[in-house]
């Protein structure tokens, strides 16, 4: 039996309506009602507040060209997708969010919707930021509105189609975002609960260490299991693995020195997470520092394929011994003989979870291009670390890091040249 | 017999800690040792690369070398992996690695043999040393000092460095890549040089030996030419 043409229309139209409600619907969810009433300036304990808060976010580090303007906006943020441009946060009513009040920013943060009513991309971590309380979020639009406004447009997106479309950022949420509320668990102590939060919320620490799916769409808040950074070609290390960077072994002391100086008697921060240190943890104080790390090292630990087995370089092979003779000339004079290191200076490689974890891609990053820690109040002048990329070629970085990898008890697998050219690979 | 136990024990103790004092790697508590990153790439104490492209950044104006780093920082001078390796640090930082960089009063080389014609260096040398006054174009001498070794705090030297380097800067303060604080002076003066003119005064500069003293003066006999942001706010972003 065939069923008439109109009727098979009308039913896939019918059906399409019903799909569109329901991502409008589902785009809807939770969202309050938003005047456009503008209130006068807000008491300076709230504004002190917010400017806290908006280190604990980070919200300069992104929404700050490179040479720009603090806050103007204008930085490019690469995706899978095409580059997504920040945008002007300081109080200008033309170009920047001089005409938000309250409301309008507390529907960004908890709903990703402009005052304009158009649908944010989610580059700005409001799949986070949801979980920041309105108080907070009060506070933080009080602080920036005391910003001294800066006249500077909003870069449209370079997105590519069909990304660029509305449509399809609201088919993505209606996937992948909910709005959701940070509620305290009553079976932790209330330290527990205040680092759950900043991890979650505004440290939005899974933007990066959680996984993302072909999508972008990162799993959960509370996914901390590691992912190579889109476009960046750094591993941002699972922060529940041993192996990775779990800190379930560490000190809570030891959690607090590194997200506060950037370096601990066990580990520094090189690449984006100096950023993250530099721009935001260093500014956290104690009592919130603690709360992370108390968080961080309650994490249930996983545990993903850590033997490599026959994977690990040895001596008597051409890439441990050619390696070996690369350390020595090059490295060991700062690391030292045996890969010991020199404490709160130069780390140890013996035993390093940066060196052996099963993605080489921070290795490679950081012998080809080196590196500072950040400078800190806690470490102003930090040591450096010399970029080996003009000196050593892709099949010399492979045998040096196979032999860190393999030397003294290691046990990371051998990395291959070309492995280490595409993980070297500049944009 | 449990006292001489004890004591074997202690000084088998001495030598394990002995040992492992002697392997660790012995890191100086000094500047020289904090920017290996730096020389790692523009040569030891920062002498430049045999390369010919890393400058020497040993000796030249602390406020220059500063205004540099805040540069690539800002975007205004593009390195990639300068602008990665310096990004995390402070500016109190910066001027330190500036002022410990600058105060490097060491031996430069001989210049490497020239392949130009006479004729190029010598409009190399008129460009360099008295200009061009019916293209109302100044001589370098008029700001980087008549010895052409730069001027305190914050105007840098032109010899010493390599012949690659001078035109990859002269380039790229044609085509906007390198910019300083406005009003921009350099960006000027190389916008109105030809490529000939370029390669002529690269060329000369890159021959020339050092003066016995390779200090930069303290100040110029006469003022500049044109205004410069960078000579009049040192130290600032």
């Amino acid at each position: 039996m065939k069923r008439p043409l109109t009727l098979t229309l009308a039913f896939t139209l019918a059906l399409l309506l019903l799909l569109a409600a329901v991502v409008v619907a589902l785009n809807l969810r939770d969202e309050d009602p938003v005047d456009d009433a503008l209130a006068g300036p807000a008491r300076n304990d709230l504004v002190a507040r917010g400017a806290y808060l908006a280190r604990a976010g980070n919200c300069m580090g992104c929404h700050t060209a490179r040479g720009g303007e603090p806050y103007a906006g204008g930085r490019g943020i690469d995706t899978p997708f095409g580059t997504v441009y920040t945008s002007n946060l300081t109080p200008d009513d033309a170009t920047g969010i001089g005409l938000w009040n309250a409301g309008h920013f507390w529907r960004a943060l908890h709903n990703g919707r402009s005052r304009d009513g158009r649908l944010l991309y989610p580059a700005f971590p409001y799949t986070n930021y949801t979980r920041v309380t309105r108080e907070d979020a009060d506070a933080l639009h009080a602080y920036l509105r005391t910003l001294k406004p800066v006249a500077q447009a909003n870069r449209p997106h370079a997105l590519r189609w069909p990304y660029s479309t509305q449509a399809a950022l609201a088919v993505w949420r209606a996937l992948y975002f909910k709005p959701a509320r940070g509620v305290d668990d009553p079976a932790q102590v209330p330290e527990w609960n205040r680092g759950a939060y900043l991890v979650q919320g505004l440290g939005h620490c899974n933007a990066c260490h959680g996984r993302r799916n072909a999508l972008g769409a990162s799993g959960s808040a509370l996914d901390l299991s590691g992912g190579l950074i889109p476009m960046q070609n750094w591993y941002a290390p699972s922060l529940a693995d041993p192996h990775e960077a779990g800190v379930s072994a560490w000190t809570q002391d030891q959690v607090v020195a590194l997200m506060k100086t950037g370096r601990n008697q066990r580990a520094s921060v090189l690449g984006p997470m100096a950023e993250v240190v530099g721009s935001s943890t260093q500014y956290l104080s104690d009592v919130d520092l603690r709360a992370m790390a108390a968080y961080l090292q309650s994490l249930p630990p996983t545990s993903g394929k850590h033997d490599p087995g026959a994977g690990v370089a040895a001596p008597g092979t051409t890439a441990y011994d050619r390696g070996a003779k690369l350390y020595e000339l090059h490295c060991a004079s700062c690391h030292g003989e045996r890969g010991e290191g020199a404490p709160g200076i130069y780390p140890a490689l013996a035993g390093n979870r940066a060196v052996t974890m099963a993605s080489p891609a921070n290795l490679v990053r950081v012998v080809v291009e080196g590196g500072y820690a950040p400078s800190t109040a806690g470490n102003p002048r930090p040591y450096g670390m010399p970029p080996f990329g003009g000196t050593l070629a892709d099949e010399d970085l492979a045998q040096l890091l196979s032999y860190l990898r393999g030397a003294w008890g290691n046990r990371g697998t051998a990395v291959s040249a070309v492995e280490v050219s595409r993980l070297r690979e500049q944009r | 017999m449990k006292q001489a136990l004890r004591r074997a024990l202690r000084a088998a103790l001495v030598i394990v800690a002995c040992g492992a004092a002697q392997a660790a790697p012995k890191v100086e508590d000094s500047m020289a040792q904090r920017v290996q990153a730096c020389t790692g790439c523009h040569g030891k104490e920062g002498r430049a690369a045999s390369d010919g492209y890393y400058p020497r950044i040993a000796g030249k104006p602390a406020g220059y070398l500063y205004n540099q780093l805040l540069g690539f920082q800002a975007g205004h001078r593009h390195y990639l992996p300068m602008e990665r390796l310096i990004a995390p640090l402070s500016d109190a930082y910066l001027r330190e690695m500036s002022d410990h960089f600058s105060a490097l009063e060491l031996p430069y080389p001989a210049p490497p043999p020239s392949a130009a014609t006479p004729d190029v260096l010598r409009r190399g040398e008129m460009l360099a040393l008295r200009g061009d006054a019916g293209r109302r174009l100044p001589a370098c001498a008029a700001c980087h000092g008549a010895a052409l070794t730069g001027v305190a705090p914050a105007i840098p030297g032109l010899l010493g460095l390599p012949r690659d380097y001078l035109n990859a800067q002269l380039g790229a303060w044609q085509t906007g890549n390198r910019r300083a604080l406005a009003p921009d002076c350099m960006a000027q003066v190389a916008r109105a040089l030809s490529a000939d003119d370029v390669s002529a005064v690269s060329h000369w500069l890159a021959a020339q030996a050092l003066p016995a003293s390779a200090r930069a003066a303290t100040s110029l006999p006469q003022p500049m030419p044109l205004p410069c942001g960078g000579v009049d706010r040192p130290w600032s972003r």
